[in-house]
């Protein structure tokens, strides 16, 4: 099976994000960034359909040089190639997705694998864009997927419950967390990967159609008070949400 | 508390490549899953989490810069010692099981052993289907191991062992013990095997320090050694001090992980535990406190890196060795106590890792050479006099 799948380079969810000084993206300085999570979800489905049925999995990222530290972490855990398509500007979720896809077309893979989302931006539309420029079945958010003969049974997150769902390969699938248990590289796959070089090439040029004007961060909460610790305290916690925040 | 970020004062990060902060992340990913959820109850329970055993083989943790054909990842000295920084910020206990299973265990067998010996148990300590253990240390030679009374005696087809070794960390867990003992005055290594005659490991009780790793004594009582089972490269105490300063060295990385854990910890209590109506870490003593010991961190960080660069270059000397773990360790417990302090009386709870660390670097201090003898060895080194004997 000839898998590709597509990761993002993010900063750490623990991560404290300053917006920079051109008041439009984030500072990178002192930021921690890592393999999307819900892109190792994806990376390690590619890696277990690998398992089932033989083949090859590309992983491949849009960004720039920094990005290589992600590529090696998947080639780390297992992929056999890594493509780093280079471009360091400011793309909408459509640019990506645009040159994401005419390297996909090139590949022509019989599975294309996301996160649900970037965890940075989270626009959660380069799957489906993608799938739709390609022509391809899109299913995200999914927790479960099997395949057999080229049919996809996959089940996906839905509002208060799970939704089963039928397709054909070639699709783009877009893991969900639950979909299985990513492995941790071994020190031996890091060594191995260090060994393996990452493909550069230039990302397609595409313009964006969304264009970012200003970023800020939400506004600071006001900290909040310990009336007390038992039971004696309730009285007056009582008081002040009558009285003070006014909600009973 | 917050998921550790890491203490890096002085961008040495940009001294690592790519695959050493790979190494890192991973077993730092580990650790916070697989070592931080269970430690405390292990500890409070005196047992190793033998269930780590093979998820650590899996990751490559023993033997790692040990080739590839045994199965073994083949890091340079710094990712090895950044892996043992992440174990030590687990637990010592953790970071010790990895360090007697590599530095005490496949190096001498590799260094010492023959290839039917490397072949035979380098993979199967590599991949976590036997354990080993190091046995020098007597009841009556600590730092004066030349001194040991173990011998073996030449019999037919192999030797007689007979003496007792103490404080062997992993000794009842053991599938092979590396023995250090006197043949006709001269000490060589020999490979015992559990379930051999004569020979017994019962464990220790009453630690009050690395309550999570088992601490053993080694009785061999006329027990057979076939020929095949000595070290045949191995002569004189060399060859044991060899294997110590391959383990110090990673010692040295480890006690900067429980340094890391401690200042953390007391840096973000300091900064929640309200007193007066302002956070303590707005009062001076305790800023002095904490400045002390990120300054510390970051001084052994800058050791420690030096140091294995240096290996990597087969330039370490071991004096150079002695110096980085006498000094880490040292800090490292005071910096346990400063943060138990900063803690005030939650720093005795299991809540924390401070007094664990803390307990656990009391041994430290004191095993693979004492703070002591590391001090004389150093003395030596600089003066050309020997103070010990």
């Amino acid at each position: 099976m000839n898998i590709l799948v597509f990761v993002n380079h993010v900063p750490d969810t623990e991560t404290k994000v300053k917006v920079g000084a051109d008041g439009k993206t984030i500072d990178p300085a002192g930021i921690n960034y890592m393999l999307s999570p819900y892109d190792e979800f994806a990376v390690e489905e590619g890696l277990k359909l690998r398992e089932k049925f033989t083949g090859e999995v590309t992983v491949a990222s849009l960004g720039g040089d920094a990005n290589k530290e992600t590529l090696r972490k998947a080639l780390a855990m297992g992929c056999n190639k890594a493509v780093l398509l280079k471009d360091a500007s400011v793309r909408d979720s459509f640019a990506v997705a645009r040159s994401l896809a005419d390297f996909a077309k090139e590949l022509s893979p019989d599975i294309i694998l996301f996160g649900k989302q970037s965890i940075d931006y989270d626009n959660g539309q380069v799957g489906s864009l993608v799938a739709e420029i390609l022509s391809m079945p899109s299913i995200s958010v999914v927790v479960k997927l099997e395949i057999n003969d080229g049919a996809i049974v996959a089940e996906r997150e839905i509002e208060g419950g799970h939704e089963v769902v039928c397709s054909t390969l070639p699709a783009v699938v877009m893991a969900q967390k639950g979909l299985n248990q990513p492995r941790y590289p071994s020190l031996k796959g890091i060594m191995d990967a260090k060994r393996k070089v990452i493909e550069e090439r230039a990302a397609s040029f595409v313009e964006s159609k969304v264009e970012v004007l200003s970023m800020r961060k939400p506004p600071a909460k006001n900290p909040g008070k310990i009336v007390g610790t038992d039971v004696s305290a309730v009285p007056e916690l009582v008081r002040l949400l009558h009285e003070e925040a006014k909600v009973i | 508390m917050a998921k550790f970020q890491g203490v890096d004062y002085y961008n040495t990060e940009n001294l690592l490549s790519e695959d050493e902060i790979l190494v890192r992340n991973t077993v730092r990913e580990f650790v916070d899953d697989n070592v931080l959820p269970v430690i405390e109850k292990h500890n409070r329970a005196g047992t190793f989490p033998m269930h780590l055993v093979k998820q650590m083989a899996e990751l490559g943790l023993f033997g790692a810069t040990l080739p590839a054909k045994y199965g073994c990842a083949e890091l340079n000295n710094v990712a090895y010692g950044l892996m043992m920084e992440e174990l030590e910020r687990g637990d010592s206990g953790i970071r010790s099981f990895a360090s007697v299973q590599s530095a005490l265990v496949m190096y001498p067998i590799f260094t010492f052993g023959s290839e039917e010996q490397k072949d035979y148990w380098l993979p199967k300590l590599a991949s976590g289907t036997a354990i080993g253990c190091f046995g020098l240390t007597e009841p009556d030679f600590g730092s004066n191991p030349g001194g040991m009374i173990t011998r073996a005696e030449k019999k037919d087809g192999g030797f007689l062992l007979n003496g007792a070794k103490m404080w062997i960390t992993n000794g009842t867990l053991a599938d092979v013990a590396v023995v250090w003992a006197k043949l006709d005055g001269e000490i060589f290594g020999f490979l015992v095997e559990k379930g051999t005659k004569g020979f017994s490991a019962p464990e220790m009780t009453g630690k009050h320090s690395l309550r999570a790793s088992v601490t053993s004594e080694l009785v061999f009582e006329d027990c057979f050694i076939p020929e095949k089972n000595l070290l045949p490269k191995s002569e004189g105490l060399k060859s044991p001090l060899m294997c110590l300063s391959q383990a110090r060295y990673g010692i040295a990385w480890g006690a900067i992980g429980a340094a890391m854990a401690c200042y953390d910890a007391a840096l973000q209590y300091a900064k929640s535990r309200v007193q007066f109506d302002k956070p303590i870490a707005s009062f001076q003593m305790t800023q002095e406190k904490l400045v002390h010991m990120v300054t510390e961190i970051t001084k052994a960080q800058l050791l420690c890196l030096q140091l294995g660069r240096l290996k990597d270059q087969n330039k370490a000397k071991f004096t150079q060795i002695s110096l980085a773990k006498r000094n880490n360790v040292y800090h490292a417990l005071e910096i346990a106590r400063m943060a138990r302090e900063i803690l005030g009386a939650n720093g005795i709870l299991d809540e924390y890792p401070v007094m664990r660390h803390s307990a656990n670097l009391e041994s430290v201090k004191t095993y693979e050479g004492t703070h002591e003898m590391h001090t004389l060895i150093i003395g030596e080194d600089i003066t050309g006099i020997a103070a010990f004997n």
